[in-house]
């Protein structure tokens, strides 16, 4: 964190400095290493089997919240006797086709809720039918999954053999400290410390928090690396309390915003799923299957969220007969990630690309497919603040070098248009927290760069001009599009009339015109209108409440009036967990919201996360669903159960507890299951992304050190913002690979010599540094070398002031299967002294490594593992 | 009062009327997580170039030293596993427990440690640089720091040997840059203080590792830190350069260490060096008479 957020890490320190412990768990010893209290390496892809540890470590050992995983969690509730676990079938859930590689998840669900999900309500069950296989999960966002109701059998006792919570102690039974050192290399000692640290900061008095980043996103199991920590913090009772709570640090400064109001292709705006073709021909089609009306909480009001989206995207031409235009909204067909698209340009299924600030030639795995993929585009529009290798690859790419690609063949015809940096434009940024920040234009951009507002707003008016007298249904939806924004200075249009359309108005009725000061307010009969529900009340009272900048010192500790959270300016989530069942807080110190009998509602520092008037002993008549059919017990209120989920029965594709998997290329059997990786992995099998093999398979020792990537201070991601400015390049000047000693001394390396790293991929050179900070790990009874590779360098580009061979070329492409992120953090290796070889030699030497290690676009893409350890 | 006798108020002396209180940066590199941000800081607001493009292998520093393009400098020192652990130094920069607070590790988990610390120019009380500027273009400011005027140096470089830390230098480009030929460094940010504002390093700076301020309470602040840390079991941090009674008059801007000043490149008992040269006029000033004598003597004896 210190490393790649160094601004936030002041508040680390804060906290430290008022007695907080820092623990860093990291295959690197890194500047916030430098900080910590408690440093832990481990192997780079382990984090399950420590995660598990842990939670072996507080089921065995008793030190759960028990009564806040009663009553909070899913722990008591009875799952499907159908249900099989992995410690029972070797790796694998029930419910696994070994054609499809997917699970049919049928069994994994609560109990009574089987033949109710078979019935029809597939999709309410998270389940896709047969010809989306592969496509991927539902984009979830800040809840789970819907279920077919909410009336579940439960046993507060926690003994019933088949209740979540027991489950869970089995399954996680063999993840014992001596499994943890086996896997991860870490001593079981030094495990001990973590596990008391961790157990003995939570409680009624006090709470902890982990923090992660895309060290644990960038995984073929990566959205399971963060169940494990979600498991932790439920059964700790650290969710919805000040000072606990799971912090995903972003790569940029509105990562979280580009979620929210969402650039990826399965969602609309506030997590509302993208409507999928051949299921969802109707609004109503869609609405059943997003939600369940018997199900608990607030999203069975998506219909209200949805209506008020098609109302400010067509306006007047939104009517209830033509289902408020749901029927122009676009269908996904199959799986259009980043990387399937990417797949889909080699096969020239792509004509053009739009590339917004982002450098996918450098900071997306296997460069050279990204740069492979681009070459067979007829367009594409490149625009950033610098001119990137993405956009010069067709003339000085590595590829270019070694004769693996010639300019003259290359037809895509460039578009490269200077952009306006954030102090050149108003808007907002969205962090983690979900708090949005206003930032105003302090300068007018130089020469040609505008900001992305002005490109999109003509771009999108120029179409319409276009389109005008166009007859065709299909140009409908762009033709009755509301696109009138006041423009200001230099035609760019008014930041602050788009939040205001985000934030939604009423259109008729008394309070026509008004601006929304809820989602609640929101309507499913046309008579309101809002870009994006969670963000409704940004701008409440007519405010631009994102731009407030109160300091610190003069507000509450909460700060509420700092910038603005969504949802209602929320600064935690889930808060009335913060208070016990009957609505008192856990303890003084960890007082934040809480039941005010004689007012008769919650109060407290935040904006209470719950019904402001039900009280803690409210209980719902059975079948009642929606918001009304929480009790006053049920703080998750997103949830459809109303409770925290340890045991996820639907909504993941790839088992509803987190297993150890190894990563696809790694040096170990894996010592937990017969299974090696994760099973439902997205792969890529084809000869611009080959895999080098893992046990049991040969040829592993060919590539026999683990290589991670990650981030320095001094640079930005793939080097956009920091390589083409003259101070922030001086500080970081040269690519390098960070070693031992011991791996420097047995392979040969000299500080501040070349060294060549080979993957299945390509190999590249770096300059060496040879440091203590990385430490070989006895991992198996084996010494597991790991190399480490800031990412941030690139070949070609106009004008950068540094530059150097891409640590991401290295980077094969596997996904996980939820939400196709790409398994980069872990990779196998070789190094050697020397730098690597140029021109033609280049793909010569790589093709050398591949016939040793008798690799074909096969290795690797095995999903279930033969019996047998073949090490 | 001489300009080499100790003083208190460098400003007065300087012969500043109703003077503001000495400005000064306490450094505490306990907390400095290595960012660079006062480096970038410091060139953006004064326009300093780049200064080299090489990378150095001293780990993360890549800056190497201060020097006239180099007005901030952090120093990243990496102590092995080895080394610490046998030395009995205090593996990490633990930050200090509030009294009766039991912590619960006592930092001696990574056998590795990794200082990092802000360097700049120290403002010395008793300024060589100053001393020995032949033009008057380093000049002693109104709030006790010492400043290059750029539009009077001659480029002479007699400061430059006068500095007891190396970190005064002569711009040597690249061509086209201010300033190029004439004696470079940190003023200070003499150009935000007029204005009430806090130097842009210490502005930048996240952990706030960098504190500006009143010299005097910075001192005090200083000392509590340090005794904070010495009750927490950092027996190795040592405030640098916070001493009046030092070689040099005490520095406006000092340091907290969690080593030996030599660790992080800093002369461990540094002397202006102009301290002598009172004594080296009034011997020469006697050797010259005695010699002047002599010669009238040899005179007056040959005309008689």
């Amino acid at each position: 964190m210190a490393e790649c957020h160094p601004v936030g890490f002041q508040w680390v320190m804060e906290a430290k400095d008022r007695g907080a412990t820092v623990i860093h768990i990291d295959p690197r010893f890194t500047r916030t290493s430098a900080m910590a209290d408690l440093y832990v390496p481990l192997r780079a892809g382990s984090d399950i089997a420590f995660l598990g540890g842990i939670i072996n470590y507080i089921l065995s050992g008793e030190k759960y919240f028990r009564e806040y995983v009663v009553s909070y969690t899913n722990a008591a509730t009875i799952i499907s006797e159908d249900f099989q676990d992995a410690d029972q079938l070797d790796g694998f859930f029930s419910g696994f086709d070994p054609k499809t590689g997917t699970y049919d998840t049928t069994s994994w669900a609560y109990e009574g809720m089987e033949t109710a999900a078979a019935a029809g309500s597939r999709a309410v069950a998270g389940r896709q039918p047969p010809a989306q296989a592969g496509g991927g999960g539902d984009e979830l966002g800040g809840r789970g999954a819907a279920l077919p109701h909410s009336e579940v059998r439960r046993d507060e006792s926690l003994e019933d053999p088949f209740c979540v919570f027991q489950i869970l102690k089995r399954h996680y039974a063999r993840y014992t400290p001596e499994m943890v050192e086996r896997i991860c290399g870490v001593p079981p000692d030094q495990f001990a410390k973590v596990c008391e640290a961790v157990t003995a900061n939570s409680g009624r008095e006090r709470t902890t928090s982990w923090v992660y980043s895309v060290g644990w996103t960038q995984h073929s199991v990566g959205v399971q690396y963060i169940r494990g920590a979600a498991i932790i913090q439920l059964l700790l009772g650290n969710m919805g309390r000040p000072g606990g709570g799971i912090l995903a640090l972003r790569g940029h400064a509105s990562i979280q915003g580009s979620t929210d109001i969402p650039t990826l292709f399965d969602l609309l705006p506030g997590y509302l799923p993208m409507p999928k073709a051949g299921v969802h021909g109707s609004l109503d089609d869609y609405l059943t299957s997003i939600k369940s009306d018997r199900q608990k909480g607030f999203w069975t009001a998506a219909d209200t969220y949805v209506v008020s989206l098609l109302k400010a995207w067509w306006g007047d031409a939104a009517t209830p007969e033509n289902d408020f235009g749901f029927g122009w909204l676009p269908r996904i067909n199959a799986d259009h990630s980043n990387y399937q698209t990417i797949v889909d340009m080699l096969d020239g299924k792509v004509e053009g690309y739009f590339l917004l600030g982002q450098n996918p030639a450098v900071g997306s795995a296997n460069g050279k497919m990204q740069r492979l993929a681009m070459s067979r585009l007829q367009w594409l529009v490149v625009r950033d603040l610098n001119l990137i290798e993405s956009a010069t690859f067709w003339k000085d790419g590595p590829e270019i070098a070694t004769g693996e690609m010639r300019t003259e063949d290359i037809a895509t015809e460039v578009f490269f248009l200077p952009a306006a940096a954030h102090t050149e434009k108003d808007g907002t940024f969205t962090q983690t927290q979900r708090l949005l920040q206003w930032h105003h234009k302090a300068v007018e951009p130089s020469g040609d760069c505008r900001s992305e507002l002005h490109f999109f707003y003509h771009l999108g008016r120029m179409l319409r001009e276009r389109l005008e007298t166009s007859a065709l249904d299909r140009d409908l939806p762009l033709r009755q599009l509301v696109w009138e924004y006041p423009l200001l200075q230099g035609d760019e249009p008014d930041a602050e009339a788009v939040l205001r359309e985000i934030n939604g108005c009423h259109l008729s009725g008394e309070k026509a015109g008004q601006l929304l000061n809820s989602f609640v307010e929101m309507k499913a009969d046309g008579s309101t209108a809002g870009g994006c529900w969670i963000y409704t009340g940004v701008y409440s009272d007519g405010v631009n409440q994102s731009a407030r900048r109160k300091p610190g010192s003069e507000q509450s500790w909460v700060a509420p009036e700092w910038g603005w959270a969504w949802p209602m300016n929320r600064r935690i989530l889930y808060n009335r967990a913060s208070a016990d069942p009957a609505g008192r807080p856990w303890s003084e110190r960890k007082a934040y919201v809480w039941w005010d009998e004689a007012a008769g509602k919650w109060t407290g520092h935040d904006v209470p996360d719950f019904q402001a008037t039900k009280a803690p002993t409210f209980r719902p008549e059975p079948g009642i669903g929606g918001p009304d059919g929480l009790a006053g017990d049920d703080p998750f209120i997103m949830q459809s159960d109303g409770k925290g989920w340890l045991y996820a029965p639907s909504g993941l594709l790839d088992g509803p507890l987190p297993v150890h998997y190894e990563p696809i290329e790694s040096p170990l059997r894996n010592a937990m299951h017969t299974q090696q990786s994760n099973p439902t992995r997205e792969m890529f099998p084809r000869t611009e992304n080959l895999s080098s093999p893992s046990p049991p398979d040969l040829g592993a020792e060919v590539f026999p050190y683990v290589v991670t990537t990650y981030r320095l201070t001094e640079h930005h991601t793939a080097g956009g913002m920091s390589r083409w400015s003259p101070y922030l390049a001086e500080l970081q000047p040269e690519f390098f690979c960070e070693v031992s000693p011991e791996l420097a001394a047995e392979r040969g390396l000299e500080h501040l010599g070349w060294a060549t790293i080979v993957t299945a991929r390509t190999a590249i050179e770096a300059r060496v540094l040879v440091t203590d900070r990385l430490t070989p790990l006895t991992v198996g009874g084996r010494v597991i070398h790991q190399i480490g590779l800031p990412y941030h360098w690139g070949v070609g580009g106009g004008g950068a002031i540094v530059s150097g061979d891409s640590a991401n070329d290295l980077m094969g492409v596997s996904l996980d299967p939820n939400v196709h992120i790409q398994e980069s953090k872990a990779a196998a290796c070789d190094i050697q002294p020397g730098r690597r070889p140029t021109g033609a030699a280049l793909p010569r030497f790589v093709e050398a490594y591949r016939q040793r290690a008798g690799l074909s676009v096969d290795t690797g893409t095995t999903r279930i593992t033969p019996p047998g350890d073949g090490t | 009062m001489s300009r080499w006798t100790r003083t208190a108020d460098p400003a007065a002396d300087a012969g500043w009327k109703n003077a503001p209180p000495r400005k000064g940066f306490f450094t505490d590199s306990s907390i400095c997580i290595g960012c660079k941000a006062c480096e970038v800081a410091c060139k953006e607001w004064n326009g300093i170039p780049e200064d080299g493009l090489e990378m150095l292998g001293m780990s993360y520093d890549n800056t190497g030293s201060l020097g006239a393009s180099t007005w901030r400098h952090v120093a990243f020192i990496e102590q092995p596993r080895r080394a610490v652990a046998a030395s009995g130094l205090t593996p990490l920069p633990v930050v200090a427990a509030r009294p009766g607070e039991n912590r619960s590790f006592d930092g001696a988990e990574t056998g590795i440690r990794w200082l990092m610390s802000s360097d700049v120019c120290k403002h010395c009380t008793n300024a060589a640089c100053l001393d020995v500027c032949p033009t008057g273009s380093l000049m002693r400011t109104e709030f006790g720091t010492v400043v290059v005027q750029d539009d009077i140096c001659n480029g002479c470089g007699y400061c430059i040997p006068a500095c007891p830390f190396g970190v005064i230098d002569r711009r040597q480009g690249p061509p086209g840059t201010r300033n190029v030929g004439i004696a470079q460094k940190c003023t200070l940010c003499y150009d935000r203080l007029g204005d009430g504002m806090t130097p842009a390093c210490a502005q930048a700076c996240p952990t706030q590792s960098i504190q500006y301020g009143d010299l005097d309470e910075l001192r005090v602040r200083a000392q509590h830190r340090v005794d904070a840390l010495h009750a927490a079991g950092v027996a190795d941090a040592q405030l640098y350069g916070a001493d009046p009674n030092d070689g040099i008059g005490g520095a406006g801007a000092f340091f907290l260490l969690l080593d030996e000043p030599e660790v992080y490149g800093l002369p461990p008992d540094p002397v202006v060096t102009t301290r002598d040269l009172p004594a080296m006029w009034r011997t020469a000033a006697i050797a010259g008479a005695t010699l002047l004598a002599g010669a009238a003597v040899a005179f007056v004896r040959a005309r008689s």
